[in-house]
Formats: structure tokens, sequence, C-alpha cells
């Protein structure tokens, strides 16, 4: 560890200005290896860097609606003072603050997950044209390898379309890094730009050292310009030209800018193109090839590339996910090759990458390579092949357990759901949701299942289920919609006060602000109402009634019209969510039903089966339970499911033990 | 590249069960020491009741966040079949710490899946060296679950490259920061974790 006696490498805050100047010095820290004394050396996850950087570069207004893998950007820059942050109710909102906050002088920052951007494409694609006046930083993170997500889309696309340069840092220490740079950017050409993070930037923590914040701000304010601020199809036309100018103005840029360097190699069989985390797999893959590392990979620098590529046997393009560097190489006439050796679906990897390299090489495996002397014995054995999975379930006394036990045993419906906890009622054991689509959309895809019915669907009931955040981020438009349009729908509303989903933040079905502050609390019954739907039709319930459930769902299916069951309880998750005693099964009274497992609560175990034959001659598994008291928190949804009434409260068993002893 | 030289440690477990924890206390200790350290995390969708690893790679400077299959020196399994489902990713030479007490899915009560019978013991067979031990029982005698954590920390403090008594350290002003109370029980957890070395 003799590299910690090295000097620090510190920037003057002097130096520490906008413009190329800095761009170049913040490259010089990017490519050192050796990192700072200890004291300077902080542990942060890409999310932590990017709130960081953030702040340091004077942003003074961050907004964001929550999504893995970015959710926890704004909740570390929640933290810092000097700088406005919000939930907002979704992502295009959150872009529209930040242009906002932009042309009023200030930097602005949002952050969102990859399919965030599809929201906000629609602000974005003319965001373009406007410009910007304070930096604009739009941070999207792509859930490379799907996580948490219902698509792997390569959100670089994004950048294409709107004409927006890209930068993407390779780690946490470059997030940070880029960050800053990118509000240098956004003012240098008068552009927003992208910053793309993926799951492995995010999640992944590594060393940062941070700097001091610099404050940045135009001090004459908002300037009104209609002719550049107001896009109408006059306004419009000029400023497109300007759009593709500025775009090549950025090409040129990245052909010379140290954020795209090329490190030299000795070994020159394979040059790599490469951006992103992809760029720490091909080093620590093959540390001797030449690279060329996008830092800033929209508009990629063709000539520099094309340059490298004279120089090596064979250039290799090492992107995640989408062939799109590879596509504008290609088109440049520059013989390159990429998705053809290297998977486009899923992470990519150091055990991705060499194997694959080394086939083109014409060399054996590096796997086998590596451990020559190794017998290897557990290749033949394969343990763990054939081990159960260990899905995501819902967590012990969720509230919507109750709402799926319902619905699993209600026949005869089309079941048209959305995205949150809940899309988990798809799986075992309620099987109970039969579509997920992207946000809100339960409902339209409800009323095009209703509208759209064949004859043998008559009598079908159609049924939309939608949580309390999703249905603020787009539902209420499509409930709207189904109102207006006469639709006969019943509408399961999920109010569980949080998004559960990204780790129960607040959000205005709480009533509290990113920091915690009391603010408006929705009415969602009187939204609902003011949507259209009919006063009579709106039903708050508490999911752990599961008779009022039952009732409330079998009368509303019946009428044909829209309706709404509104349920009222709050996900575990909340700080007020109150534990009460737990319970337990008196193994003499339990008859092994199965009934109480029919809940899906993780608290519930099975402890011995037996197969035994009915009167009728028919055969009947059962199945004797246990509850882990130690997680149970006494909701009192089981109980209610168990006919022998064999799930008692903790105490009575104590009370029982004192007794027969 | 040989004098780079990396230590990787694979903590696996479930949600809920402290392995990030742990992880980010082995990042820290690492980071403390002047290493390059990079820690990332495998949490299927909401983390409740999946799967969760946490990779720790430290060294003069770490790349690829991820360990590589077969390059895990240490595995910590917070539970035997997570242990069993990792036990691929160690070297040959590598060691495994596993707590025995078993959690059951959902989707094994429901009869979907069985659960193994001895994953230990499947282990053992691919000749890697295991360690296995109940560590909840130990934290149970000490009268908190929550410090099977700082047990199975004890137990493979053992085999990391610098002294048991930094980690424990580590551990301890954690506590000292945040719950003082809690900073004796913890000492006895880690080196009641670090004693079963002996026994198994
Ligand atoms: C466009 C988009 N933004 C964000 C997400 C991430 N996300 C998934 S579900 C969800 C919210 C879930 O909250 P809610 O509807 O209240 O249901 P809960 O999880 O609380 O049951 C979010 C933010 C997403 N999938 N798509
Ligand atoms: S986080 Fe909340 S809503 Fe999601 S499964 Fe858990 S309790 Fe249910
Ligand atoms: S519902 Fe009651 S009787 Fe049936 S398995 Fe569960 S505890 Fe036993
Ligand atoms: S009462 Fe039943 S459903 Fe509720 S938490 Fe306890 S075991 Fe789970």
């Amino acid at each position: 560890m003799g590299w910690l006696s090295l000097p620090a490498i510190r920037l003057p805050d002097a130096l520490r200005l906008s413009g190329l100047h800095t761009l170049r010095l913040e490259v010089t820290i990017l490519n050192a290896v050796n990192p700072l004394p200890a004291a300077d050396r902080r542990f942060m996850s890409g999310n932590e860097a990017v709130a960081r950087g953030a702040w340091e570069a004077g942003c003074r207004v961050a907004a964001a609606y929550p999504g893995t893998p970015s959710t926890e950007i704004l909740e570390y820059a929640s933290q810092y003072e000097g700088m406005y942050t919000e939930w907002s109710i979704n992502e295009k909102v959150s872009l529209e603050v930040a242009i906002g906050a932009s042309l009023a002088g200030s930097r602005a920052f949002c952050a969102m997950k990859h399919v965030g951007l599809n929201v906000a494409s629609d602000a974005l694609m003319t965001e373009t044209l406007i410009g910007i006046r304070g930096g604009l930083v739009i941070a999207v993170a792509d859930d490379v390898g799907l996580s948490s997500s219902q698509n792997e889309q390569d959100s670089r696309f994004w950048g294409r379309f709107a004409h927006v340069p890209i930068l993407e840092p390779s780690d946490a220490r470059e997030a940070y890094q880029l960050t800053r740079t990118a509000f240098d950017l956004s003012e240098q050409f008068n552009t927003p730009v992208i910053l793309r993070l993926t799951t492995r930037i995010c999640h992944v923590k590594g060393v940062v050292s941070p700097g001091e914040r610099q404050e940045f701000i135009h001090p004459e304010g908002f300037q009104k310009n209609p002719a550049t601020q107001v896009m109408t199809p006059t306004n419009a036309r000029h400023r497109i030209p300007l759009m593709y100018q500025r775009e090549e103005r950025i090409r040129q840029y990245s052909e010379e800018c140290e954020l795209n360097p090329i490190q030299e190699g000795s070994d020159r069989r394979i040059g790599f193109v490469t951006s992103g985390p992809a760029f720490m797999h091909v080093k620590e893959s093959f540390p001797d090839a030449p690279v060329i590392k996008l830092g800033l990979s929209y508009p990629p620098p063709l000539e520099k590339i094309r340059a490298l590529a004279g120089t090596v046997a064979q250039l290799v393009v090492v992107e995640e996910v989408e062939p799109l560097l590879e596509t504008e190489i290609k088109a440049a006439g520059i013989p390159v090759l990429g998705k053809e050796i290297l998977p486009r679906i899923g992470e990519l990897s150091p055990s991705v990458l060499r194997p694959a390299i080394d086939r083109l090489l014409g060399e054996a495996p590096a796997a086998a390579e590596a451990e020559p002397a190794s017998p290897a014995p557990e290749i033949k054995l394969e343990p763990g092949v054939n081990l159960f999975p260990r899905p995501p379930t819902m967590c012990v006394a969720c509230p919507h357990l109750g709402i799926y036990y319902c619905l699993s045993k209600i026949k005869n419906t089309s079941i048209s759901g959305d995205i949150g906890c809940y899309t988990l009622g798809a799986g075992q054991p309620w099987n109970a949701l039969d579509t997920c689509v992207c946000m809100g959309a339960s409902m339209g895809v409800a009323l095009g299942l209703d509208k759209g019915r064949v004859e043998a669907d008559a009598n079908k009931r159609v049924i939309a289920v939608i949580g309390d955040s999703t249905f603020m981020h787009m539902g209420m438009q499509g409930l709207l919609n189904i109102t207006y349009n006469k639709g006969n729908v019943t509408i399961l509303l999920l109010d569980n006060r949080a998004v559960g989903m990204t780790g129960g933040q607040d959000n205005p079905a709480s009533g509290r602000n990113l920091h915690g502050e009391e603010t408006f609390h929705i009415d969602f019954r009187k939204v609902c109402e003011a949507l259209g739907v009919k006063p009579e039709r709106i039903h708050e319930v508490n999911p752990y009634e599961l008779p009022n459930l039952f009732k409330a769902l079998r009368e509303e299916v019946k009428i044909d019209e829209p309706s709404v069951i509104i349920t009222n309880q709050p996900c575990v998750l909340v700080d007020f969510y109150g534990v009460q005693p737990p319970f337990t099964v008196d193994e003499e009274k339990c008859t092994g039903c199965r009934n109480c497992l029919d809940v899906g609560c993780p608290a519930i175990f099975v402890t011995r089966r037996e197969t035994v034959v009915k009167p009728n001659g028919k055969e009947k598994e059962l199945a004797f339970v246990r509850i882990d008291s130690a997680v149970c928190t006494g909701c009192d949804l089981c109980p209610r499911t168990c006919g022998p009434d064999a799930i008692i409260p903790v105490q009575k068993t104590e009370d029982r033990g004192q007794k027969t002893e | 590249m040989s004098e780079n030289k990396i230590t990787n440690i694979l903590v696996a477990g479930i949600g809920g069960q402290g392995v990030m924890t742990a992880a980010e206390i082995l990042a820290q200790t690492a980071l403390a020491l002047g290493f390059d350290v990079k820690k990332t995390e495998v949490a299927g969708m909401a983390q409740r009741g999946g799967v969760v690893t946490s990779h720790v790679r430290f060294g003069d400077q770490v790349l690829s966040p991820a360990i590589p299959p077969g390059e895990t020196d240490i595995l910590v399994g917070f539970e035997p079949a997570e242990a069993l489902r990792w036990v691929t990713h160690l070297r040959p030479d590598g060691v495994a710490m596993v707590n025995q007490v078993r959690q059951e899915p959902p989707v094994v009560s429901l009869g979907l899946y069985d659960y193994p019978d001895d994953p230990v013991a499947q282990m053992r067979q691919t000749g890697i060296e295991v360690h296995a031990f109940d560590a909840g029982a130990i934290a149970r005698e000490l009268g908190n679950l929550r410090l099977v954590n700082t047990v199975m920390l004890g137990a493979i403090s053992e085999y990391l490259p610098f002294s048991p008594e930094l980690l424990k350290e580590a551990i301890l002003e954690r506590f000292r920061a945040r719950k003082p109370k809690l900073v004796e029980i913890n000492e006895k957890a880690f080196e009641a974790g670090r004693a079963t070395k002996a026994t198994n």
C-alpha cells in the first residue's frame, strides 16, 4: 500500500470553474489510479455520487419520481442544503420542473429510471429545441438485467432521438465527476444533457473524493424570449437547424475532448470501444489491450475510433445493451465487431467478455486456462443447480394480501393490473392478475378489455387493480377516460399511503413530502368523484376485513358502471405502521385445510403434509402450518380464513400452557 | 496484473437478514485500511424475501464490481440453501462459512418445490472447505436474533487478509456511533462467532 503516501491530487477551488478548463482537469482525476488520502476518500454508491456531483455543481432544483435503480439519487440530494428537492408525481413533471428552473436561471436536475424517460420524453423532444439557461441534466438509470423493471430498454436511444449529448460514467467516482461535467457541458452547448446510468453504477459503491459546492446562478433571472421559449410551429421551425448545428459542434468536441481518452495497450490483436460499466469489464479482462473509453458516448468520436481501428488487428465494441455505437461506427465504414460476438440482452461482465474474445482470437476459453491445475469436481456435480427459486414476495402482513385472497376466490374475471408491489398478485398462491404493461395502464387496458370483449366473454367481469402512487402518476387520466366513455370496470385502488415498491417513499397519499414535512393529503374519494365516478359507486374498505371486502367486490362487479373500491390501510414500511401482538397456530386444532396458505403471508409455514382419502374416494392433500410469531405483525388477516379457529394470539397459547402444566 | 491481488467476498442470504450490513462493514473496514474497494448488491425485485447477494472486492485497484464466477475467496452464507446456490462461485481453495438456520420460501410451503435435505453436505461434496454452524442459536443465546450478523462476521474474521481485531473494532465503532447500548453484546457475538471456527 505504498501509494498511500502519494501526494493528494487536489484542485484549487479557483480552478473549479465551468467550461472546458474544468473538463480537462476533471479528466485528469478520472484516469488517476490512486485514490486520495483516507480522509478524502468516501465510500459512495453511484446514486449518492450523482447527488453529490449535482450539489457541488451548484444545482438549485432537483426533482424525481422514484424508480429502481435511480430512487436514492433524490433521497441523497434531499440531504443537502441550498438545493430545492422534490418527489414529483411522475417523470414528465419532474423534467418540466427542471426545465422551468433552468429557464429561471438556476442549474437544474431530474432523475428517473429508464422507462421514466419514456414518460418524460414528450417534454424532452421539444426542450431540446428550446435549450437551457442554467445547466440542465437528466439522469436516467437503465435497469440492465431487469432487476426490478418491466423492460430492458436502452435509453441511449433517447439522446439520439432528441439530439442531446450522453455522458456515461463507468463507476461511482466517474458518476460524481461526470455529473459535474454534465452541467458545464449543458451550458457550453446550450443543451440538456443525459447522464446515462445503469444498475451497476447506481447500486455499486466505490471510492469517491468529493469537493466543494460552487454556487451558480444567472443573476438577471428569467428572461422573456418567445422566439426561443415559446415553441409554436413558427418559432420551433427556426430552432431545428440550430439543434442540428449544435449536435455537429458537440460531435466535433467529442473528437477533441478528454472525456473520450484512448488508453494505449501493448496487445494490438484487439482494440476496444466501450462506455459505461463495460469499460471496467474490458480493463479487468484485457488490461493490455488498447481501449477508447467513451465518457461522452453520444455523439461518438468516429474519427478517433477510425484512427484506433487502423492500429489494431480487430476492433470490438463493448456496450450495454443495444448495438448503438456499433451501428454508427459501421455506418461510418469502420470495420468493427459487436453484437455478433456479445449478447444483446442483459449485463456484460468479464465472464461474458473473456470467452467471447478468446473465441474470436481462436483460443481456448479463459476459464479452462485460468485453473488448469484444479480438478474442479463441482462442475460435474453442479451443486445448487436444481435449487428452488426464491422469488420476491409481498411482505408479511402486506395490505394487498387480503385483496388478492378475495380476487383469487372470485370467478369469471379479467383482472387488468398495474405496476407496484401488487403486480406480485400475478404469482403464487393467488394467480389473480392478468395483465401488466406500464404505469397507469390498468385503466386503459381494462376499458379495452371491456369494449373489445367477444361473445365468449360476455359475462366476464373486468377488474382493474392500481396502487395510489401509480394512480397519481398516470392512472387518473385513465379513470376519466373510463367514466367519460361509459366503461364497465370495477377499480381497486390500493391506497397504502406510500410508494411501496421502491421502498415506501412519501407521496400525496401519505400527505408528506420528500423531507417528511406535512403537506397536501389527497382525498381519493373526492378525486374519483370529480373524475366522474358516482358517489354511491365509491367504497372505502379495510383490506384486512375480508367479509366487507368480499361484499363490496361481489356487489360492484355486478353493476354495469364504473365503481371504485379504495383500500385504507398502510404499507408495512411506513413509520406509522402499527404492529399488533402476533398470532400462532394451535396445532391441536389445525386440520391442515390449507386455507390460510391462500393468503400468501410469508410468515405462514408448512410443517407437515399428509394425503387423506375422503369418503367419496378422492384424495386430499393436507398441510399443517406454523406461524413465525417473530415476524407476524398480528394483522389479523389469516385468522379470518381459518374455519376451526386454530390461529390464535400468542398470548392465549401461553395461558393455556400454564393451565395444563 | 498479478501484483494487483484482489480479495473477493460474497455475502449471500435473503432479504431482511442483514446481508447488506455485513457487506458494508467489511467494505468500510477495507476502505479504512487504504484499499480500493467496490461493493455491489444484487437484490431481487423489492428485496422482500428474495435472494440478496453482496459482492465486496478490495485490493490496490478494483475495476469490475461483480466477482467473476469461480473467483470468490470467502462465501458468507446467511442461509444454507443460499450458500449452496453460490458455492460454485468459490475458487477451489476458497472458504464457505454457513449459518445452518434454514428459511423456507413460500414456494416451498406451497409444495411447489422441495428444500434440499442437506445443503451443507452438498457443498462439501464439491471439495471446498465448508464451515457450518448454528449462528441463530448463538444469537438467541445472547438474547437477540439480530446478532446473527455479527456472529457471522466473527466467524469469517480469521480468514480475512487483515486482523480480526480490525473487523471487530469496525463493528463496535458502528454501534458506538448508533446504538452504544449494544456495543458489549456485539463484542460477545463477534467472539462467539470467532470461536466456532475451532469446532468445525
Ligand atoms: C414510468 C415508471 N416510473 C417508475 C417506475 C417504478 N415503480 C414501479 S411501481 C412504482 C410505484 C408503486 O407504488 P404504488 O402504486 O403506490 O404501489 P405499491 O408498490 O405501494 O403497492 C414505481 C415508482 C416504473 N415502473 N415505471
Ligand atoms: S412494501 Fe408495502 S405494499 Fe409492498 S409488499 Fe411490502 S407491505 Fe406490501
Ligand atoms: S386455515 Fe386453520 S386449520 Fe386450515 S391449515 Fe390454516 S391454521 Fe390449519
Ligand atoms: S396475522 Fe396472519 S397474515 Fe397477518 S401477519 Fe400474522 S401470519 Fe401474516
